[in-house]
């Protein structure tokens, strides 16, 4: 019978199971290498500082989560915006950012 | 000669590590290799138990190491293999009596006389993990489709990126096909999308997995159980075989056949 109990089930159980995985692995895998955030810190730190003259000592990047979703909360308190971007930081991000 | 030293791996514990040891060993004895596989799960010791090998034990891969006997007093041979053989844990020691740099250099011997060595690893990633991961060059990683297990796979997975075995292969364990059809189980492509690594092989659940360990007689070598068909399978692509994945469509009963119908139309 249970196809036709199929009629009342509009969420199979597996589409959580991959949706709280998917989730859970954003933060296990942050913390297991701690190294990935501080570099992915730093890209952002060049790739901004392109255009955008920062505070980076004030920067704040963390992951969050609520119920549904995973967050990468960037908080970057800006000191001055370039008429154009610096080239000499686009250099640098042309050769270490791939 | 140099065989391949291959960990075989899971973080939870109870994921079937010690079956796929087993049947893995015994796979590759049948095609003609020559097999050692050890037993790193010190004071748990099981696969001798599903192996049927457990009255033979004298010697352990603890004597081993402190030389309390020579390497191949302790080696058991298996007893319907003349090529395949089982090195036991210690049942009354601690995995600290043990270390990485002695794991290694057993594995350095073993892989001078052997074409493959089998290393069961113990759940966790202490120390007992460790010791298991530190003479491999291959890693294999056992999961179920379940939320628990795939999340401690996907912590071995970052691990062992950490070492030099930063190419592993899974074997995901204990798919139930009328589950995956209802979505009630994740299937191959979703535990795939979330762990990235190559796949080496699918292994449905099955009773007959119960009845072999009770018999001490691995799934492999019964004609009619289809997770022994899925470990002959694996065992093949070890060897470099390239093997479709088995259909997990079959004996649908007669309700999977009725609902087959009715999800199609």
């Amino acid at each position: 019978m249970d196809f036709i109990k199929r009629f009342g089930e509009d969420t199979p159980s597996k589409k959580q199971a991959v949706e709280r995985l998917r989730l859970v692995l954003v933060h296990d895998r942050a913390r297991v290498s701690p190294g990935l955030m501080e570099k992915l810190r730093e890209d952002i730190i060049k790739a901004i500082t392109r255009y955008i003259d920062i505070d980076e000592d004030k920067m704040e990047i963390e992951l969050n989560s609520t119920e549904n979703r995973a967050e990468l909360v960037a908080n970057i308190p800006v000191n001055r915006i370039r008429r154009v971007p610096d080239k000499k930081i686009g250099e640098e991000i042309g050769t270490s950012l791939s | 000669m140099s065989g391949r030293v291959i960990v075989v791996t899971s973080g939870k514990g109870g994921v079937g590590k010690t079956t796929a040891v087993a049947n893995i060993g015994t796979g590759l004895a049948l095609n003609n290799h020559k097999v050692v596989m050890i037993d790193a799960d010190i004071g748990l010791r099981n696969l001798d138990v599903v192996m049927g090998l457990e009255n033979r034990i004298v010697y352990d891969l603890i004597d081993v190491v402190e030389k309390k006997c020579r390497l191949r007093q302790a080696l058991i041979k298996d007893k319907r293999f003349e090529n395949l053989f089982l090195l036991p844990a210690a049942q009354t020691r601690d995995k600290s009596e043990i270390s990485p740099q002695q794991m290694k250099a057993l594995c350095a011997e073993l892989s001078e006389e052997f074409d493959y060595i089998l290393i069961d690893c113990p759940a966790g990633i202490e120390q007992g993990f460790k010791n298991a991961v530190a003479g491999a060059t291959e890693a294999i990683i056992v999961t179920t489709p379940e939320v628990s297990a795939v999340r401690d796979a996907d912590r071995i997975i970052g691990l062992l990126h950490s070492s030099d075995l930063d190419d592993p292969m899974l074997i995901l364990n204990r798919i139930r096909p009328d589950m995956v059809r209802k979505g009630d189980m994740m299937n191959i492509d979703d535990v795939n999308d979330i762990l990235a690594i190559r796949l080496l092989g699918v292994v449905p659940d099955d009773e007959g997995i119960i009845i072999s360990t009770n018999k001490g007689e691995p799934a492999v070598l019964g004609k009619n159980s289809k997770a022994g068909e899925a470990f002959r399978n694996i065992v093949r692509r070890i060897q470099g075989e390239t093997v479709p994945l088995m259909s997990m469509d079959f004996d649908p009963g007669l309700f999977g056949f009725l609902r087959k119908m009715f999800n199609n139309k």
